[in-house]
């Protein structure tokens, strides 16, 4: 029997009963398009959370204060510690080869008046080096310089968010003044907007020069963060293993676990983020799975009323030459047919309820090829496995007696 | 070209024993056409089903084309079906809502004959049994009872089979179109087709040129063109 005959068989078979296929590959079509919905929502917020990530700049390795020690037995909160300093981010980049550039950095929130409005903000203090390492992109006017870090310049450079909180929407804000916890501050520049939300907008925000936020606003001589950029992703490990050295022997610790800082690369956090989101993706594509096994059983549900109907037509067919496998293979090739029919569909109707998501709550969806093709090889596999026993039911079937079945 | 031995059938449910077939021999020669009469009960369609390669014999040996399919795999029984043997049901069994042309050609399917080739053989068959080029792409649900016969024989035909096992052709159609139907046998016998009937019903055996009379399993007449063989002669 040729693969053509068999398809065109099986074909027919299906199609001579229309609704009974309809409703039975409906089964298939919502489980296939459930799990490519529930995958690509899973895929869309890993990698929407990636180019967060990424988008604060690349090879970056994070260094935050851990825990103060005391010489008492109290230790204060994790991040309490005022131990980093500008000194450590300057001799991290002069004492490690491989390290690209490094920004210290002081983040605190202040109300932020001008003209009679006003917004509450995240001030960060910081260096020239901060808009090549965080992906800062100027739109109007420039950023924070050396010169201004030196000279302990009240200047600030605002996020698009605050501009158009404070000055209005796209209005022109290089000059003017803003007053930073009752402290003038003139404005230089103005940032492209970055977008994101997951970790904090970073277009609702306030750069000033770190000196300047050290002395002036906030009255310390420590830093909240410093950013180290690496020059090669690939010692991204070396570069955390010399910096913890280098800080724990600034800081004259002999133990690193008793260390006041803590290192984490931009790796480990891109890592536990989307650890997290696979795990749920994995759950609800799982729980939409189930409704692909109750498809199935109505697939098998389906064949099996067909076998018995078309018994005389097997017997039939037996009788003018077809072998046991050549009956059986029909039936399987059916089923096959309509989980695939119901796959196809499924796929198309998963894809399109995607983009709806991303359309209608903008919620983004990434559909990859492998969850199609996935979805391809299930709606498959389902085909062979709940139309297996069918089939060999069919097979098995006494030529005899189906000839005489009434 | 087809010569059964001595064969036997016996059914076994549980403890009890049903011996349908005790002991059968005979032989049917090319361009023959046979008639195997014998009332309900009396192992006519059983034997049938052993002449159809459909079943096999308990004892005894099935000789067709001098090949011995008594102990043949159920594959093997399907090859010889596929080449050798056509069959007619008393209840047509056409696939429905089928085009008479497609139910022509299904034999062919597991033939392996090419796509091209089958579409000629098939409507040639229909002409052969007696229906028009007009009947081709009908559906068989839309046709009399004596045309779905004749369908049912062109598909008989397709597969150019050594012989012909027609199962009670006529006890699903009224007597005018059973004679016609009698009368398309003949005609392919004419042609040189050899044929063997079943039935039940005397008259529809005087189209044949050979009477078979099976009872209780046994042959208890054998008659061509009104000569007998003794029971003697048939049991040797």
């Amino acid at each position: 029997m040729f693969i053509t005959d068999l398809l065109e068989e099986s074909y027919s078979a299906i199609f001579a009963n229309k609704t009974r296929t309809a409703l039975t590959v409906l089964g298939i079509v919502i489980g296939i398009s459930s799990v490519i919905v529930m995958v690509s929502l899973g895929q869309g917020a890993t990698s929407s959370i990636e180019t967060n990530i990424e988008s604060m700049g690349s090879n970056l390795i994070t260094i935050m204060p851990g825990f103060q020690r005391t010489f008492s037995q109290v230790t204060s909160g994790r991040g309490s510690a005022q131990t980093l300093t500008i000194e450590d981010a300057q001799a991290i980049l002069t004492e490690i080869p491989f390290v690209k550039n490094v920004a210290p950095e002081l983040s605190r929130r202040y109300q932020i008046i001008s003209k009679g409005k006003n917004t509450n903000t995240q001030v960060i203090g910081t260096v020239a080096s901060y808009q090549d390492i965080k992906n800062v992109v100027i739109d109007e006017g420039s950023f924070i310089s050396d010169q201004n870090v030196l000279n302990q310049a009240k200047v600030a450079v605002l996020g698009p968010t605050t501009r158009d909180d404070l000055f209005g929407e796209g209005a022109n804000a290089i000059g003017e003044t803003i007053r930073i916890n009752g402290i003038n501050f003139k404005v230089i520049g103005i940032t492209k907007p970055k977008g994101g939300s997951s970790f904090g907008s970073q277009d609702d925000i306030v750069y000033v020069p770190i000196t300047t936020a050290q002395k002036i606003l906030a009255g310390v001589n420590y830093v909240s963060t410093i950013s180290v950029q690496i020059q090669n992703s690939k010692l991204m490990n070396q570069a955390k293993l010399e910096i913890t050295n280098l800080l724990l022997q600034r800081h004259n610790i002999t133990d690193p676990q008793l260390a006041d800082f803590n290192i984490v690369s931009q790796q480990d956090i891109i890592e536990s983020a989307s650890s997290i989101i696979n795990t749920m993706t994995i759950l609800l594509a799982a729980i939409a799975s189930i409704s692909l096994i109750v498809g199935g059983i109505g697939i098998m549900n389906m064949m099996m009323t067909t076998v018995t109907e078309r018994t005389r037509e097997i017997g039939l067919r037996r009788a003018i030459g077809a072998k046991k496998s050549d009956i059986g293979l029909q039936f399987l090739t059916e089923s096959v047919m309509l989980t695939f029919l119901g796959g196809v569909i499924g796929i198309i109707l998963g894809i399109l309820i995607s983009y709806g998501i991303t359309f209608f709550t903008n919620t983004a969806t990434k559909t990859s090829l492998f969850s199609i093709i996935l979805a391809f090889s299930v709606s498959f596999l389902i085909g062979v496995i709940f139309g297996y026993w069918p089939a060999q039911k069919a097979a098995k079937l006494n030529p005899i007696e189906a000839l005489r079945y009434e | 070209m087809i010569e059964v031995k001595n064969i036997t059938k016996v059914y076994k449910t549980g403890d009890f024993e049903n011996k349908v077939l005790k002991g059968i021999s005979f032989s049917i020669n090319e361009g023959e056409f046979v008639a195997i009469i014998g009332p309900s009960g009396s192992g006519k369609s059983t034997l049938m089903h052993i002449l159809g390669c459909l079943d096999t014999p308990t004892t005894g040996q099935y000789f067709f084309e001098g090949k011995d399919v008594s102990r043949f795999s159920d594959d093997e029984l399907a090859e010889i079906r596929k080449r050798k043997i056509g069959f007619v049901f008393q209840a047509f069994n056409l696939l429905p809502r089928t085009t008479v042309l497609r139910n022509v050609m299904l034999p062919l399917i597991y033939a392996n004959v090419s796509r091209s080739k089958r579409e000629k053989i098939a409507k040639k068959a229909i002409i052969d049994a007696g229906l028009k080029e007009k009947h081709f792409y009908r559906l068989s649900n839309q046709l009399s009872g004596g045309e779905m016969q004749r369908v049912a024989i062109a598909r008989s035909l397709v597969n150019n089979p050594s012989i012909i096992l027609a199962d009670e052709p006529t006890g699903n159609l009224d007597s005018k179109t059973g004679e016609f139907v009698m009368q398309t046998f003949e005609k392919l016998n004419k042609e040189g087709r050899t044929i063997v009937l079943i039935t039940h019903e005397k008259y529809i055996a005087e189209n044949a040129k050979r009477k078979i009379t099976i009872r209780d399993g046994e042959i208890i007449e054998d008659i061509t063109n009104g000569i007998s063989k003794s029971v003697q002669q048939i049991k040797e």
